[in-house]
């Protein structure tokens, strides 16, 4: 007998959870937990910015403006207005999720090359902004003095307990779009992915759904740009720019689009490779841009759809043999 | 209140034809392929970085600038030949990130070969200016505007009175037809990959006197390019060009009057307005559906 989906999802989060906890205690220094904190902050964009694009077929280049959004909000509102940890990250995540939702509207009449274009003119406008509004950003030297996270009087000092929390918010976000994805929302997303036409025939109403999940998406790379700002305590515009926001297209489309296991796997790997060429020097950039070529040339539907394929056809020489 | 307005007028036209150039190197390449290249930019910074260089070994001026325009369109046909037509059939996102990658790939490797040095181009006539209605011209800014200028007429008759020029219109018209009539589909988008590294490398080469060039200035280039082709209307060269002189007057004049550290971002809060209010681009074709 087949489990309910929503347990089904539930036991392979909590397995997932179980995986990421167990993560730490097979590395061997602190320096590769520190790569694991950002790599599950990148994949709560990833799996967010996947619900756009993989689902629901909307590119984003601009999804970086909303994790410096976050950023930004809970920085300024905590170190200098000095409000509480808490309050800090709701403002974070609601300045993103109010901007995402009032640039939703014109941006999404928008289709293709035409939608690309504006979310990417968006993201570059924003980031100018962190750059020149040098009185509350600090400019292009960046922002620091943000506390450490604390929250209900525990306070996240070590990296392990950062982590920890991490891999509690990724797990929480991957069975909330796994969940969203089964449901009659989702179920709406995809089919308006396929023909817009189609799916409004069928009483969809297209724009409510696509500035849903463009705010559901824009509210997740909040939450993770809240939770950056609180773990490095220093955040610069550099980190926000347009190459993040491709970044993190590549993360999606490398994982695998329409899955969001495969937007964990992207956003986990494009964060590893460059500290894993560092004994390349010099020449790790290209070998970064190499794999990143190879990799959608021989694995068009990225890591997961490799990955399937893959067990495909594994199970195919079983059943021959 | 207008002092510096032909001044403004003068470097924003400037700038812009640059803009456009890069622009019509998009549009080639989105018309027979329907790909964005994100490595155009890589193209323009190789343009001034390779004339930097070959000048640097003691050619001639012209000669670098053309001997580095032709390596360009080289590089440009070989990354269709490598990457771009191994993966034809796939998802268009899909040669998008590989133009990335391959911009990555480009932008490395001219960090590698050349450094992280800015480096400028001589003028090619001197830079005593010409004092004209209250502007001072630089002779390189007609340059720019000159070459800009020959460039567009030598792609029009391209386009009209060559049998190469007409089967590319034709691919961009409809891939399926074109190829029925017996077009090389793949040697046209071949052939538009080369010519847009030619463009691009040529606006690189006239743009290096008056903004320096180094091998990271490609990707704000690109960005630029790009918004000008879709300031224009994806996909028509002319509007491609004339999107970039919008453009680039716009981001001058936001500079000189408004906040100079805002440059970069004028042109692009006027592309968004421009997009939610006409889809399609200025001289686009109304044809972009909306929701």
């Amino acid at each position: 007998m087949k489990l309910p989906v929503l347990g089904q999802n539930a036991a392979q989060a909590a397995l997932f959870l179980l995986l990421l906890l167990a993560l730490p205690y097979t590395l061997p220094n602190e320096y590769y937990l520190s790569i694991c904190i950002l790599g599950a902050l990148n994949a709560v964009i990833a799996v967010g910015l996947n619900l756009l694009m993989g689902y629901a077929g909307q590119v984003s280049l601009g999804h970086a403006a909303f994790y410096g959004l976050g950023a930004y909000a809970t920085a300024i509102a905590t170190s200098r207005f000095g409000l509480p940890i808490p309050a800090g990250m709701a403002i974070g995540v609601s300045l993103a999720t109010v901007v995402a939702w009032i640039v939703a509207a014109p941006t999404l009449k928008l289709k293709g090359h035409y939608l690309a274009m504006a979310t990417l003119g968006f993201g570059i406008i924003v980031s100018i902004v962190f750059n020149e509004a040098v009185d509350a950003t600090g400019g292009p030297s960046g922002y620091v003095g943000i506390p450490r996270l604390a929250l209900f009087g525990y306070e996240f000092t070590s990296d392990h307990s950062y982590y920890n929390l991490m891999a509690v918010v990724l797990t929480f976000v991957v069975l909330l779009s796994l969940n969203l994805m089964k449901s009659r929302t989702g179920r709406a997303l995809r089919a308006l992915h396929v023909s817009e036409k189609a799916a409004a025939s069928l009483g969809v109403d297209i724009a409510a759904h696509k500035r849903f999940v463009f705010v559901l998406s824009a509210a997740l790379a909040g939450l993770a740009g809240v939770l950056y700002a609180h773990y490095l305590s220093f955040i610069a515009p550099a980190s926000f720019g347009f190459g993040f926001s491709v970044q993190l297209v590549v993360m999606v489309v490398l994982g695998g689009m329409a899955s969001v296991w495969g937007s964990v796997a992207g956003a986990l790997f494009l964060t590893a490779l460059p500290e894993a060429l560092r004994e390349f020097e010099d020449i790790d950039i290209l070998v970064y841009g190499a794999i990143l070529v190879l990799t959608i040339m021989f694995l068009p539907d990225g890591l997961a759809g490799g990955l399937s394929r893959l067990t495909r056809r594994l199970r195919r020489k079983a059943g021959a043999s | 209140m207008f002092a510096g307005a032909p001044q403004y007028l003068v470097s924003g036209l400037t700038q812009g034809a640059a803009y456009g150039l890069i622009g019509l190197g998009f549009t080639m390449i989105f018309n027979t392929t329907g790909i964005i290249n994100f490595a155009q930019g890589e193209f323009v910074m190789l343009g001034g970085m390779l004339s930097v260089c070959l000048l640097g070994v003691g050619l001639p001026l012209p000669l670098a600038i053309v001997l580095a325009c032709l390596a360009t369109a080289a590089i440009g046909g070989l990354m269709e030949r490598l990457a771009i037509r191994p993966i034809a059939g796939a998802p268009a996102i899909n040669a998008v990130i590989i133009t990335i990658g391959v911009s990555i790939l480009l932008r490395g490797g001219a960090m590698l070969a050349f450094g992280k040095d800015t480096h400028a181009l001589p003028a090619f006539s001197g830079t005593a200016p010409i004092l004209a209605l209250g502007a001072a011209i630089q002779p390189q800014s007609l340059w720019v505007l000159a070459v800009t200028l020959a460039l567009l007429a030598a792609l029009k008759l391209f386009f009209t009175a060559t049998i190469q020029g007409k089967a590319m219109l034709a691919c961009s018209c409809q891939k399926k037809a074109a190829s029925l009539v017996g077009i090389s589909v793949a040697r046209m988008a071949l052939l538009s990959f080369a010519i847009s590294g030619l463009i691009g490398a040529t606006a690189g080469a006239i743009l290096a006197p008056i903004t320096m060039t180094a091998y990271d200035v490609g990707m704000m280039l690109g960005l630029k390019g790009f918004a000008a082709c879709i300031l224009g209307g994806l996909g028509n060269p002319f509007g491609a060009a004339a999107g970039g002189l919008v453009l680039g007057v716009l981001e001058s004049f936001g500079a000189g009057y408004i906040a100079s550290g805002y440059k970069d971002a004028f042109a692009f809060v006027v592309l968004l307005l421009l997009l939610f209010v006409r889809p399609s681009g200025l001289f686009g074709k109304a044809g972009v559906e909306r929701v």
